[in-house]
């Protein structure tokens, strides 16, 4: 990667912000209207391309000190752990529980198991995207 | 959820603590001792069924697994599996407490081995209770993987990876044959339940595919029993540490085909290729396991080959069994009965003194350092507990008195002189084989037992053989021998407490259409002169003078060429079907891209061109269709465009950047469809996707116009229109069929059924979670894959850099 470019790295700076609020926002967003678990997941991955692409490697590495082969893993286990759980309440295997709750400040407010087992997706599919381009980009 | 289930998955659920337990508290104190607990807290658990089930009575607990595909996960706990599972959790126990003195806390990898033997024992607890076919041939595999995983403990020995590559090979081989057997059965009496079929037995009977289906489960069981020809895995099993060795390779694992005979007995007893068939194989590999048991000088291969001819004599003694079934109620049928209640006896028996047998072995080799008997003798005066031990399981073994073995021997020697009378299945001709090969094959039992226990204890002391001071094992090592040394005597002295609580609720699980007294079911150990004390009697002269004389005979028999062995045979025929495979395989795998693209693409369009045109016929449909826009006809032109430009463009960062576009494009599409979800995903793949081409092309070689002959191109040109076409073809024809009801009504409930108002994510995560749940996994191995294959590359690189 290149070493100097102030463009990239100025723009990456806000960008990168603002691309992580959204996937956040796609994230939390899925279960009523478009977005969820895999989108969310990969627009995240896609940012923490763009501060791999504009940094460099070694640098990212150094404030991000996270293994993402273990994301990955632990984004599977969650999803089998969800799964999992709905077997100890004597229910099928990855039976999906919803209901409504009165939270402090969100109000009326629904919570379901499933974005839990978004979460392990996303989890998944941001630790392989990025293991996977950074095994690539790393192999010179 | 039933506390049954947490008992059978006890054992993987502490295999998850065991490596904490290992990392943390080695040091202090030997990670045998904490998984003790679990086939402790299983025995105590299962002996309370023991009132219950022995009073008739049977439990059966459900758990719905995958409902939408009628996958119940049902454990059924009845007389013959309760027998199993004490057998299970039992001799478990004692192996472990054996295996605490037995594997050095120092020196060994011993979470990995109290893993792996976690695994087996819920694998063998599964099996024994399950009720669902599917579900007992996956506990079945796991108990050959987790058999595999425990031969090649130590796998810097060569022997040992071989040793476990046969088992392998032989048990899943067999595992095969069992699943085609079980949907066979599946097929005909259309139930996945083990009961069920017991129940639907006439239709089975009838059917065509009675015969095919039993043949498949009799491979299974044969092989997983290491009975003739299937045998050789076995003696190669010994590389395992001898704890192992005397847990799943004589008492539990090898009793799984035994298990399988006696559970199919109510479907297939009664037949007559049933009969000579499980009798048949039973009695020949009775006969050539005590033939070659004779020929080991190595005490561990000699334990192995008797092991295969007691098993021989239970898998015989349970076919002379099925023809209970053959006879019905009544006095012929009582008289065949009898033999299966032997058959479970002798069972139980070899459990028990098999597993002393083996424990001593053990000792012999950790204090000794040797196992050949040609360099022990004596061992008498310096190891006198563990010779006691010896004695008592090895005269069991042969089957005298005052020990248990003695007590089912009788019973078989019973069983085979019936048969030979029985005068069905044209036994009349061929029946009086039976007692006489049993009768030779107990003469030659009776030698190698006494090779063993005397050729080891008794004779001369040779410490100049030894490279180590000899002495007596360490006591808690003696306990677990001494314990099943005691059960072998206690069980000659009461063996109808034993036979009442626990044999005889097994034995009307096997035969449940017999209705037997108490009284034929007793076991006594004189009944005054009859032929079975004659034949007893035989054996003991005539082994004994055999064994007197066995200088001048056992040079000779150890000389049987090697090369006719079954073992030359198997050694021979895979390494010849790994040559013919591999020249058949080099054939088409030629290395090259573009030959596996090309067979892809081809067989894509054969497929589903071919089914296309073969079912339905081209049909197309486009009344229901929508006008085309002209913003369809802009993005359509935009997409040919950046289509021709990938192919044409010389060089490849265009190609990559126009990829890309047409990605793009198709998001619009997707935008212009209203299809929100999609657009968005196929945006984010688009963008990830190009980073990653962009990466890789730093990777490629530099593009450059191909030299190659015309004709080739050609071909490609033929077949990249051909897949157009079919896609095309496939695309617009799908409209014209309704070939299903739409499935949509059912997902339009999403708000309903999952709180969402979002259809596509309730469709992911709940709806279709469990194929959500696999594509991560499969999405995290592929990655995993592509970070090793990187990495060892990388490494090897370094590698060849330094030399």
């Amino acid at each position: 990667m290149k070493q100097n470019d102030v463009i990239l790295q100025s723009v990456t700076r806000v960008a990168v912000v603002i691309i992580l609020t959204f996937s956040f926002y796609l994230f939390m967003n899925g279960h009523h209207h478009p977005g969820g678990g895999f989108i969310g997941g990969l627009s995240t991955a896609a940012a923490i391309v763009l501060l791999y692409l504009s940094f460099g490697i070694d640098k990212v590495r150094e404030n991000i000190r996270m293994d993402f082969k273990k994301l990955a893993a632990i984004g599977v286990l969650i999803a089998i752990g969800t799964g999992m759980t709905s077997v100890i309440f004597g229910k099928p295997f990855l039976t999906q529980a919803f209901d409504y709750f009165n939270l402090p400040i969100f109000g009326k407010t629904e919570l379901a198991s499933a974005l839990i087992f978004d979460t392990g997706v996303a989890l998944a599919v941001i630790g392989t995207a990025v293991n996977i381009i950074l095994s690539i980009s790393e192999d010179r | 959820m039933n506390t049954i289930y947490l008992f059978i998955f006890l054992p993987f659920i502490f295999a998850c603590i065991v490596p904490f337990l290992y990392k943390h508290l080695n040091r202090q104190v030997h990670t045998g001792w904490f998984v003790l607990v679990v086939p402790l807290s299983i025995l105590i658990y299962l002996l309370r069924f023991i009132p219950a089930v022995s009073s008739g009575e049977t439990f059966e607990y459900t758990f719905s697994w995958i409902p939408s595909f009628g996958i119940h996960i049902t454990s059924y706990v009845d007389g013959l599996g309760l027998l199993f599972g004490l057998l299970i959790s039992g001799v478990g126990a004692l192996v472990i407490l054996y295996s605490i003195f037995y594997m050095s806390k120092v020196r060994e990898a011993l979470h990995n081995f109290y893993i792996y033997l976690l695994m087996f024992m819920g694998a063998m607890l599964g099996l024994v209770f399950s009720d669902h076919m599917l579900a007992f041939y996956g506990f079945w595999e796991l108990t050959s993987v987790s058999s595999f995983l425990l031969i090649s403990y130590w796998y810097e020995r060569k022997s040992s990876r071989q040793g476990a590559m046969k088992s392998m090979l032989i048990t899943v081989f067999g595992g095969f044959g069992l699943l085609a057997g079980f949907i066979m059965l599946m097929m005909m009496a259309d139930t996945y339940s083990i009961r069920e079929l017991i129940a639907n037995m006439e239709v089975i009977q009838g059917h065509s595919l009675f015969i095919p289906a039993m043949l498949c489960i009799l491979l299974g069981a044969f092989t997983k029993s290491a009975q003739f020809p299937f045998s050789i895995w076995l003696p190669d099993a010994m590389e395992a540490p001898t704890p192992v060795s005397s847990y799943l390779h004589s008492a539990t694992m090898v009793k799984a085909g035994i298990y399988l005979v006696a559970r199919m007995t109510p479907v297939f007893g009664g037949s007559p290729v049933w009969f000579w068939l499980v009798s048949g194989v039973g009695i020949i590999t009775l006969l050539y396991g005590s033939l070659t048991a004779l020929r080991q000088t190595d005490l561990k291969p000699l334990l192995a080959y008797s092991t295969i001819s007691q098993l021989g004599l239970i898998m015989s003694l349970l076919g002379i069994g099925s023809l209970a079934v053959y006879f019905g109620p009544g006095e012929s049928g009582t008289v065949f009965t009898v033999a299966t209640f032997a058959a479970l006896f002798h069972l139980f028996n070899h459990s028990t003194f098999k597993g002393s047998l083996f424990m001593v072995v053990g000792i012999i080799d950790h204090e000794t350092g040797r196992r050949d008997i040609r360099y022990l003798g004596g061992l008498m005066h310096v190891m006198p507990i563990t010779f006691t031990i010896a004695l008592v399981g090895g005269l069991s073994m042969a089957g005298l008195p005052p020990f248990n073995g003695f007590l089912s021997k009788e019973m078989f020697f019973a069983a085979v002189l019936d048969v030979s009378k029985a005068g069905v299945f044209g036994l009349n001709s061929i029946g009086t084989l039976f007692p006489i090969i049993a009768w030779v094959a107990s003469i030659l039992t009776f030698v190698y037992c006494m090779i063993f226990v005397f050729k080891t204890f008794g004779g001369k002391y040779h410490p100049e053989r030894l490279n180590r001071k000899v002495h007596e094992a360490p006591i808690g090592m003696l306990i677990a021998p001494m314990v099943l040394g005691l059960l072998v005597l206690l069980i000659f002295f009461f063996p109808n407490v034993l036979g009442k609580y626990i044999l005889t609720p097994a034995l009307s699980a096997v035969l449940p259409m017999m209705t037997v007294s108490s009284y034929d079911l007793k076991i006594s150990a004189w009944h005054g002169v009859n032929y079975e004390l004659l034949m007893t009697i035989g054996v003991i002269l005539l082994g004994g003078l055999l064994y007197m004389a066995k200088k001048r005979w056992l040079p000779a028999a150890r000389k049987f060429p090697q090369n006719l062995t079954l073992n030359h045979f198997f050694n021979e025929g895979l390494s010849g079907a790994e040559r013919w495979s591999a020249s058949l395989t080099n054939r088409y795998m030629t290395g090259s891209l573009r030959h596996y693209l090309l067979y892809i693409f081809v067989f894509f369009v054969l497929l589903l061109m071919g089914s296309l045109l073969w079912f339905y016929g081209l049909r197309f449909d486009f009344s229901n269709n929508a006008m085309i826009s002209v913003f369809d006809a802009g993005l359509v032109i935009c997409m040919i465009i950046s289509a021709l430009t990938v192919l044409l463009a010389g060089n490849r960062i265009v190609a990559i950047v126009a990829l890309g576009a047409l990605g793009y494009m198709v998001s619009m599409f997707f935008v212009i469809f209203r299809a929100p979800d999609l657009a968005l995903t196929q945006m984010v793949v688009e963008t990830v996707t190009t980073v990653l081409f962009l990466l890789c092309f730093y990777h490629l070689p530099k593009l450059k116009k191909s030299m190659e002959r015309l004709s080739f191109k050609w071909t490609n040109l033929f077949i990249s229109i051909a897949v157009g076409l079919t896609v095309t073809v496939l695309g617009l024809s799908a409209n014209g069929h309704k070939l299903f009801e739409p499935i949509t009504s059912f997902f339009e409930n999403s708000y309903k059924l999952a709180g969402a108002k979002n259809i596509v994510n309730a469709i992911l995560v709940d709806f279709r979670g469990f194929d959500t749940m696999l594509e991560i996994s499969v999405l995290t191995i592929a990655g995993l894959g592509v970070y090793v294959l990187i990495r060892q590359r990388s490494k090897r690189g370094k590698e060849h850099e330094a030399e």
